[in-house]
């Protein structure tokens, strides 16, 4: 790390279903949001995460907002998007590029099990292109290799939802219990519709500058930004290959990720105190803790049967209640979170406060695959 | 009937097609002319085992997008002996009824008819004890 940087200000607009706004106006919110708290700073470049907002979407939310000419970037990274184009800013202004850079996602998904570019035409003819199904597979692999049950699964989607009572940005805001989880219609044996997240619509923004030397900055630092790619081999990676070996050594795009971050921060998975990591369904969340070393494997599902990622537990994981109560706008999605890490290190998430936050890391890991680990840190205080 | 199959160049009547790479020995599928494990470029077409294990499978309940054919249908991973895992259909659409390690063999399945009477057929793979 060349030159540290620090978050200056942070913007989110709800995630949710929103029939009356366009995506851009969504970003609009989030980017101004971010923008007031930074202290308007005049910014040198842009990127925007966003897989589903078509050609220039960046460059219509700064247009909206008279603040276009500037170098914009549309960065598309699935799952990822937002990871990603931190990753781009950060570095930059690392390198001394930029001194200030604005990292935006925005998204409105498709309704239903979402139709992606991603697969041939013949594989969906073919009934290969099930989304829901890949994850149910991931499921039963981690169920059968990690000792996970169904029980476990319902109590992530218990505990997820009880966070995300408390967060206003949230789509979903009440509490479930584990029966309702599992009366819930199956989808994909072994996951019910209430395992699965919903995709939707939001926006957040970050504003990322080089640190002032004396340390009298935000509070918050960039610590690091990593994106990683699959390698090939394994059958059920996020890459959504028809075929991989025979081999279950094959490491995820997560743990090459995770393993880039911790290198960068020059911190180890104990030294993290708040989490937000991909539940795009309950098993991916359990898997998350594995994949980033967070727990050894085979302990996620003990972890949170004892409790040890709910508000309160030892590594609280989505305190944001997590794409179960937030949904997921894929653009936004990694942005979201980091706006709720930078609020949980700055001390001011109310009734979801993870007491004493000083370390904090977000994961985002999809189709592509992509997967990307950003870790933050309270400077001061 | 006339029948065509779903896409060229991935199966015959009763094999999956894949590629051996020339290079670094392993198996691929679907066959492509470059490697996706080494990058070499002498990828031989070879037939696949017929046979396999069952490796993991759910079912498929409503239909995803762009899929014309019947639901609930079996959708898994089959391991092959060339150290290949095929993502697949499976012929049996009630979990409860596959187990791991179960033997698996290939057949054909037919997804739906073109408006001109031409029956699609796609791969799948039964479990041993049916046909």
């Amino acid at each position: 790390m060349t030159r540290p940087v620090e978050v200056a200000g942070i913007g989110i607009h709800p995630f949710g279903r929103f029939e009356d706004r366009t995506v851009t106006e969504l970003g609009v919110t989030a980017v101004r949001e971010a923008l007031h708290e930074a202290g308007d700073p005049q910014f040198q470049a842009a990127f925007c995460g966003t897989a589903y907002a078509g050609v220039a979407a960046g460059h219509k939310v700064l247009g909206a907002l008279g603040r276009t000419g500037i170098p914009i970037v549309d960065v598309e990274a699935g799952c990822a998007s937002g990871g990603a184009a931190l990753m781009l800013a950060g570095g930059a202004i690392r390198a001394g590029q930029y001194d200030c850079a604005l990292v935006f996602g925005i998204e409105k998904m498709p309704r239903g099990i979402i139709r992606s570019s991603f697969f041939e035409p013949w594989r969906e003819e073919a009934g290969l292109a099930a989304t829901p199904a890949y994850f149910a597979l991931r499921a039963q692999r981690l169920m059968r290799e990690s000792g996970v049950t169904k029980e476990q699964l319902a109590e992530v989607v218990v505990k997820n939802r009880a966070h995300g009572v408390h967060n206003p940005n949230a789509m979903f805001r009440r509490e479930v219990t584990s029966e309702q989880v599992l009366a819930s219609r199956v989808v994909c044996e072994p996951l019910h519709l209430w395992m699965l997240c919903s995709p939707n619509e939001g926006a957040a923004a970050v504003v990322l500058r080089a640190a002032p030397g004396g340390g009298a900055g935000s509070g918050v630092t960039l610590e690091a930004a990593a994106l990683r790619s699959h390698l090939p081999g394994s059958v059920l990676s996020e890459g959504t290959p028809l075929s991989g070996l025979a081999d279950d050594e094959v490491a995820p795009p997560t743990t090459l990720a995770a393993d880039a971050a911790y290198d960068e921060a020059g911190i180890g998975p104990d030294d993290v105190d708040v989490v937000e990591c991909q539940d795009t369904d309950a098993a991916r969340e359990l898997l998350s803790y594995e994949e980033l070393g967070l727990c050894p494997k085979g302990d996620a599902g003990k972890w949170v049967t004892e409790g040890v990622t709910r508000l309160g537990g030892r590594v609280p994981a989505n305190p944001s209640g997590g794409l179960l109560s937030k949904g997921e706008p894929l653009g936004a999605s990694a942005l979201g979170q980091v706006v709720e890490l930078v609020t949980q290190l700055r001390g001011k998430a109310g009734p979801r406060q993870v007491e004493g936050a000083r370390v904090a890391l977000g994961h985002t890991v999809g189709r592509g695959a992509n997967a990307s680990v950003v870790v933050l840190k309270r400077s001061t205080g | 009937m006339a029948t065509r199959p779903v896409h060229e160049g991935l199966f015959t009547d009763s094999h999956l097609i894949g590629g051996r790479c020339a290079a670094c020995g392993r198996y691929s599928f679907p066959a492509a002319a470059i490697c996706p494990y080494c990058g070499a470029r002498d990828v031989a077409r070879v037939e696949l085992s017929e046979t396999g294990t069952l490796w993991g499978w759910t079912a498929v309940t409503a239909a995803p997008p762009g899929y014309g054919g019947e639901v609930p249908f079996g959708f898994g991973v089959v391991e092959l002996p060339e150290g290949l895992r095929v993502i697949t259909r499976v012929e049996q659409a009630d979990p409860a009824l596959l187990s791991f390690g179960m033997p698996v063999h290939f057949a054909l399945a037919p997804l739906h008819t073109d408006d001109d009477g031409t029956q699609v057929v796609t791969y799948t793979f039964a479990p041993a004890d049916s046909s």
